[in-house]
């Protein structure tokens, strides 16, 4: 079995409306069962990218912090696709992903981002698209995205063609 | 009279407890995993899930026990279907399902918010009698997972003022207590170290929202942050511009002596006053003539003082042992419901995002 190819592409964000439109627009070109992993440390902005995620996904409840519930499940307003939110801070053995049952979100009816993904370790589709977020100022951050698996370089594909269209966030550089 | 069985399991706590006209305790029975969360710095999720079909049947069996009652003398059963966490949620409704079928009782679904909320219908053992609350009243749900503003203008009457649009006022607690190395949970360890610190020391960010009573607590632990490194820095310590790891500066905070007890009495008096003002802000707008405080940050001395100072109208809060996840809130809303004839049938499902709705609307 061949390994699936991967390609990357890096941005930057100044402000969180900035974040937020980056992930506004990710989530207009996602799926049912596509698979988003966020990694990045405490306040660097990945509650606020799965927000533009759900602005995207016509979610218009209130997208706020998994960490004391592990999962929350957003329905969407209406025909579109659910958003399955789980945050794994507080997951110390990747082996409690199984007993939270994780995985049956992820083929669902819906699109699954985790926070603090990395904690999951080998419970985790092999395909997905991984963003690492960094604070690289107050307000500013930097967003590496890397697609594992044709779809999501596809994904990838479309979301840079379309920043670039808008030429909202600045497109940093890619690989 | 009613006796009514509640259970509750959305979330790490696994509870059964009994309690007569929906005031007076007949027993209450928690299986806390806490001193588990302890070791591992948090909830522990497999364990939770796993702890709770463990635990159910003993806990169960534990309430019944205590109240010296048997299950055919139970009137109905209370059960938080949500919201919670699905696999979480499943083992308390699917055990509350088998019960009431199997014993021929009525089933009652119960809002894990609403049960806070009637945590302050409960009398505790031992004190004098207090009035049932009265209406209008606006409670503030303040927890780990919740912060919530509620008005209530009747029984099953409820209207969601504000909640937070990030983290919640317990999970800011349980972070900035990480980050400054003081373990878990957050709440008690930050009251303590905080009493005798100067609450003007630092001066954190009240969150800014766009809805009056919206909270927001994501900026407040990054300020924190800021501030612990800030402080390194002055200690002539080596500290990155940016991309600090919270983990670092734990263990920094171990190697420097930070002002703990400033930082924490600051960070705490930030929490307490956006808490405050935004309750007192409802409840004068919508005319409230009761305020209550629920969930586990309730607990919070601090809060409960100045929400009393500065309320105009009386303000109560339960008993600590009411404030945390427990299956006696959850028999008192229970009662409320069974009263009104309000029944759930035996296909009702889990249902982790579940809304507070009234229940006109439900039924």
């Amino acid at each position: 079995m061949s390994h699936p190819s991967a390609a990357e592409l890096a941005l930057t964000s100044n402000c969180v409306a900035e974040t937020q439109a980056i992930g506004a627009a990710l989530g207009e070109l996602l799926v049912a069962g596509d698979v988003i992993c966020l990694r990045g440390d405490l306040g660097s902005g990945k509650t606020c990218l799965t927000q533009g995620i759900g602005r995207g996904l016509r979610i218009n409840e209130t997208i706020n912090s998994p960490t004391f519930v592990l999962i929350r499940e957003h329905q969407p307003s209406s025909g579109m696709l659910y958003l399955y939110h789980a945050d794994l801070y507080r997951i110390d053995n990747p082996l409690e992903v199984v007993g939270l049952g994780l995985n049956e979100y992820f083929y669902g009816d819906g699109v699954t981002v985790i926070e603090w993904a990395e904690r999951a370790g080998k419970y985790l589709p092999y395909e997905c698209l991984w963003i690492e977020l960094t604070k690289t100022g107050d307000a500013a951050r930097s967003l590496a995205f890397r697609a594992v698996g044709e779809r999501y370089e596809q994904v990838l594909g479309q979301l840079q063609a379309g920043l670039q269209h808008c030429a909202a966030p600045s497109v940093a550089g890619e690989a | 009279m009613t006796r009514i069985l509640g259970i509750e399991t959305s979330c790490d706590e696994t509870a059964a407890a009994v309690v007569e006209d929906g005031r007076v305790l007949l027993s209450n029975v928690v299986a806390s995993q806490i001193s588990l969360h302890q070791q591992y710095g948090g909830v522990f999720p497999e364990i939770a899930s796993r702890q709770h079909i463990l635990s159910i049947d003993t806990v169960i069996r534990q309430a019944l026990e205590q109240a010296d009652i048997t299950l055919d003398e139970i009137d109905a059963i209370a059960v938080v279907h949500g919201p919670g966490l699905a696999g979480a949620l499943l083992v308390g409704l699917n055990t509350a399902k088998a019960l009431a079928y199997a014993a021929n009782k009525p089933l009652l679904g119960i809002n894990h918010l609403e049960a806070h909320v009637y945590a302050n219908w409960l009398l505790s053992p031992g004190t004098p009698s207090l009035l049932e609350p009265w209406f209008p009243l606006v409670c503030l749900v303040v927890s780990g997972g919740h912060t919530d503003l509620i008005l209530m203008e009747g029984y099953h009457r409820y209207q969601l003022l504000g909640h937070t649009i990030d983290d919640a006022a317990g999970e800011a607690f349980d972070k900035v207590a990480r980050l400054l190395g003081l373990g878990y949970p957050g709440g008690p360890v930050i009251q303590r170290t905080a009493e005798g610190g100067n609450p003007q020391a630092f001066h954190f960010p009240r969150g800014q929202v766009d809805n009056p009573y919206d909270f927001s607590f994501s900026g407040l632990k990054t300020a924190v942050l800021r501030q612990v490194q800030a402080l390194r820095r002055a200690a002539g310590q080596q500290v990155e511009e940016h991309g600090e790891k919270l983990v670092d500066a734990a263990s920094a905070a171990a190697q420097v002596e930070l002002p703990l007890a400033d930082l924490t009495a600051s960070f705490q008096s930030a929490v307490v006053d956006a808490l405050v003002s935004k309750t007192a802000a409802a409840a004068q707008a919508y005319g409230a003539q009761l305020v209550l405080l629920a969930g586990g940050v309730a607990a919070n001395k601090l809060l409960r003082m100045e929400m009393t100072r500065r309320m105009d109208v009386e303000v109560r809060f339960p008993p600590i042992s009411f404030c945390t996840d427990n299956a006696a809130m959850v028999a008192a809303a229970g009662h409320y419901r069974y009263i009104a004839g309000l029944r759930s049938g035996l296909d009702l499902d889990v249902d982790p995002s579940l809304q507070l709705v009234s229940a006109e609307v439900l039924a």
